[in-house]
């Protein structure tokens, strides 16, 4: 059933509502707004081993663990985020808080120094403003724009989201290259940034008017009926299967450097590789969801994924394998990031938008987090060759499980 | 009020991110302004001499300290540098987001460049000058997860031009079982004066061992367990390593007598992490962190006996001036 799409019809166009076949403004500031923030984190990610390493004399190998937990962890707090949104039915406001959150964290990280306690508690308040904001800015997205383009909004946020990730590390490069390798400027242009996307979020950013409809309550109880309804079970289980057979990026570019024989300078611009394919594809291929279904485009993505990992059983070397795997895996990001969310918006009714949302972000999220670590595991004990295997069966079989799960009258 | 704010929200953003980035333009040119003096400020008298990056001035700049303590700044910019034998490395940022080693002879002359694999860590230069190594930390993307990580250690062979890009290719043996581990790193390589003969720390798992190596067979073997980055004395008769010992589980530098197998503890060392260097026969110098501020050079004397002198501040990688 599409409670949202037979809503939708009754209720007049959103205020800035799109002309025909462009993207409503809201969805174009909150790209701007993650592009901002997105130039910010990455600035500091990027940042990050060199300030470790160099700047504080530390290994950096503690902190790349405390960061991934931290990630897995404040997964959690999108149901948090998403369910308040909700309740006070003030996305932006819920999101600004996130925002905020995480740009001031920039601030802090100087006066921490090089205690890893104190490194780690920064990096989670930043992934918990993180963790606060998703489920909001997604909901924002999917309220104002209609249920035929959901692909292509959210495809055209997270092009621009990409394009932020791509320029932090230019940022941070051009920073320590000719203005100064002390940490104080890059934390302070980062922040900057940051603030900048917080500006436009509080001041450009109109939370859209929801109608109130008498009878639907907001409360935890119905945003947790919500996987009652089956087509939203089905999509949040075979989200977590599908994310619980993904290994992470990192994983994959070792794994290629290795297989394809290439020089492990490469190794640094594999990422850079797949966001270029992601950003250029995002939208093109959300725009193609909306014509022949979000969950297809969804599930094809992971095809592409199942690809990647036979790829990296290395059937030819080279950098020509380097440059089809990468494609293939910005292709999937492209195929899956956004796609799931404009899916899941079809599935829950406007007044839950946010909190259901941040359900299927959450299955995802941690399946994805306990893949990482089960493979990490994997990794120590066993050759790359086999964890691959690992991973390829693994796949194969969530995939054939989703397939068997989600039948067709749900996959719109 | 409330419909001011509203009716002139554009105006106000506006306003907002003029000043946020005015903000940002004078802190910025006021730390860049006021690094430059940091550069100056003058060291410890050393006897050996100092090589170090400068980390004060915000340029990374490779400066030295004289025999009295007076300092000067070069113009070659390193994450981090060694120098020996007339040999200098200098690991170095190159193309955004990737790293190189430029080895360059006493005329300050580029002899290579090798592209490296991640972060630099540590860098190496064999007595005679002729055999360099590094170790980087490959880091894969922004999405950082648990076990995500790899160290890389090359050593490149200036006689040769032989390049080893990872030591991985190594045969390994672990305690005495030849090794079959899928999954392990190398780090903190330190050559011998017959520039074959070396040391290094390996890591699996939750171990790490020292183990002792040679370039020409392409062999390694276990010494012992729980020493980290190890640094071979000008006699050849002991190595200085890093070891968690100190309160709170954190590192401190011991020195291994390799003829008896005595341990002795560098008190006043808790919190190091580097990769000690020999200044002399008695003393070693390494970088650490004081609370809450920049990096600074501290020197020990290698025989255990009294606290360490603070050699430099605001600065890292040290060696001596050869």
């Amino acid at each position: 059933m599409y409670v949202a799409s037979t809503r939708r019809t009754k209720t007049a166009p959103p205020v800035d509502g799109p002309r025909a076949g462009r993207v409503s403004t809201t969805v174009v500031l909150l790209g701007t707004v993650s592009l901002l923030t997105d130039i910010s984190s990455e600035m500091v990610t990027a940042f990050l081993p060199v300030y470790v390493i160099f700047n504080l004399q530390m290994s950096y190998l503690q902190l790349g663990v405390l960061d991934g937990i931290y990630t897995g962890a404040t997964a959690v707090l999108r149901l948090v985020g998403g369910h308040i949104s909700d309740k006070v039915s003030r996305h932006k406001a819920v999101a600004v808080a996130g925002y905020g959150l995480s740009a001031v964290t920039k601030l802090v990280f100087p006066s921490v120094g090089a205690s890893s306690a104190g490194l780690g508690g920064v990096l989670a308040v930043d992934r918990a403003g993180k963790g606060l904001r998703t489920a909001p800015r997604d909901a924002l997205i999917s309220l104002v724009t209609p249920v035929d383009q959901l692909g292509k909004a959210f495809g055209v946020h997270r092009t621009m989201d990409t394009i932020g990730a791509l320029i932090g590390p230019l940022a941070t490069y051009a920073v320590l290259n000719w203005l100064s390798t002390r940490p104080g400027p890059i934390f302070m242009i980062s922040f900057c940034f940051a603030a900048l996307g917080v500006i436009v979020l509080v001041f450009f950013v109109r939370q859209p008017r929801l109608e109130r409809v008498p009878g639907k309550v907001v409360t935890l109880r119905a945003t947790l009926d919500l996987l009652r309804n089956r087509g939203m079970r089905r999509t949040t289980i075979a989200a977590g299967l599908l994310g619980l057979a993904t290994i992470s990026d990192v994983f994959v570019f070792v794994v290629l450097q290795r297989v394809s024989g290439v020089s492990p300078t490469l190794l640094a611009l594999m990422p850079v590789g797949t966001a270029l394919t992601f950003l250029l594809a995002a939208t093109p291929l959300g725009r193609l969801a909306d014509r022949v279904g979000r969950w297809p485009m969804f599930f094809a993505g992971h095809v592409v994924l199942f690809v990647v990992y036979l790829l990296l059983l290395g059937p030819f070397s080279g950098l020509a394998l380097v440059i089809v795997t990468v494609t293939l895996h910005g292709l999937f990001y492209a195929a899956t990031d956004g796609v799931l969310m404009a899916h899941g918006a079809t599935l829950v009714p406007e007044h839950l938008r946010a909190g259901g949302l941040s359900i299927v972000q959450t299955g995802q999220a941690l399946a994805r987090f306990a893949s990482s670590i089960g493979f990490g595991l994997l990794l120590q004990s066993f050759a790359f060759s086999t964890a691959v295997l690992v991973a390829i069966a693994t796949m194969a079989t969530a995939l054939v499980g989703v397939f068997l799960l989600i039948r067709p009258e749900v996959s719109r | 009020m409330n419909t001011w704010l509203v009716r002139n929200r554009v105006v106000i953003g506006v306003v907002a991110m003029v000043l946020v980035i005015a903000a940002g333009v004078v802190y910025v040119v006021a730390t860049v302004r006021d690094q430059n003096a940091d550069a100056t400020k003058p060291g410890a008298p050393v006897q050996s001499g100092l090589t170090f990056v400068d980390n004060g001035s915000g340029q990374n700049l490779v400066s030295k300290l004289d025999a009295t303590g007076a300092r000067t700044a070069g113009s070659m910019k390193c994450l981090r540098v060694y120098t020996a034998g007339g040999t200098t490395v200098c690991l170095r940022m190159g193309v955004p987001g990737a790293y190189e080693a430029a080895v360059s002879d006493s005329t300050g002359k580029e002899l290579r460049t090798v592209p490296l694999p991640g972060t630099p860590s540590r860098a190496r230069v064999s007595a005679s000058g002729k055999i360099v190594s590094w170790t980087v930390f490959v880091t894969g993307d922004s999405y950082l997860s648990p076990g995500g990580f790899s160290t890389r250690t090359g050593v490149l062979d200036l006689r040769t031009g032989a390049l080893t890009e990872s030591l991985e290719t190594f045969a390994t043996s672990i305690e005495g079982v030849p090794d079959k581990r899928p999954n392990e790193n190398y780090w903190g390589v330190t050559v011998a004066a017959d520039d074959n003969t070396f040391y290094a720390t390996l890591g699996s798992g939750n171990t790490t061992w020292l183990v002792k190596g040679d370039l020409t067979a392409k062999t390694m073997a276990t010494v012992r367990q729980s020493a980290e980055c190890p640094s071979l004395s000008p006699d050849q008769t002991r190595v200085a390593y890093k070891k968690r010992g100190g309160r709170l589980g954190t590192w401190q530098l011991y020195v291994l007598d390799l003829a008896s197998g005595k341990e002795t503890e560098l008190p006043g060392s808790d919190g190091v992490d580097d990769q000690a260097a020999w200044l002399d026969a008695k003393n070693l110098a390494y970088a650490k962190v004081q609370t809450g501020g920049a990096p600074t050079i501290f020197e020990s004397a290698a025989d255990g006996t009294g606290q360490p002198r603070q050699l430099v501040a605001g600065a890292s990688s040290p060696s001596p001036v050869t």
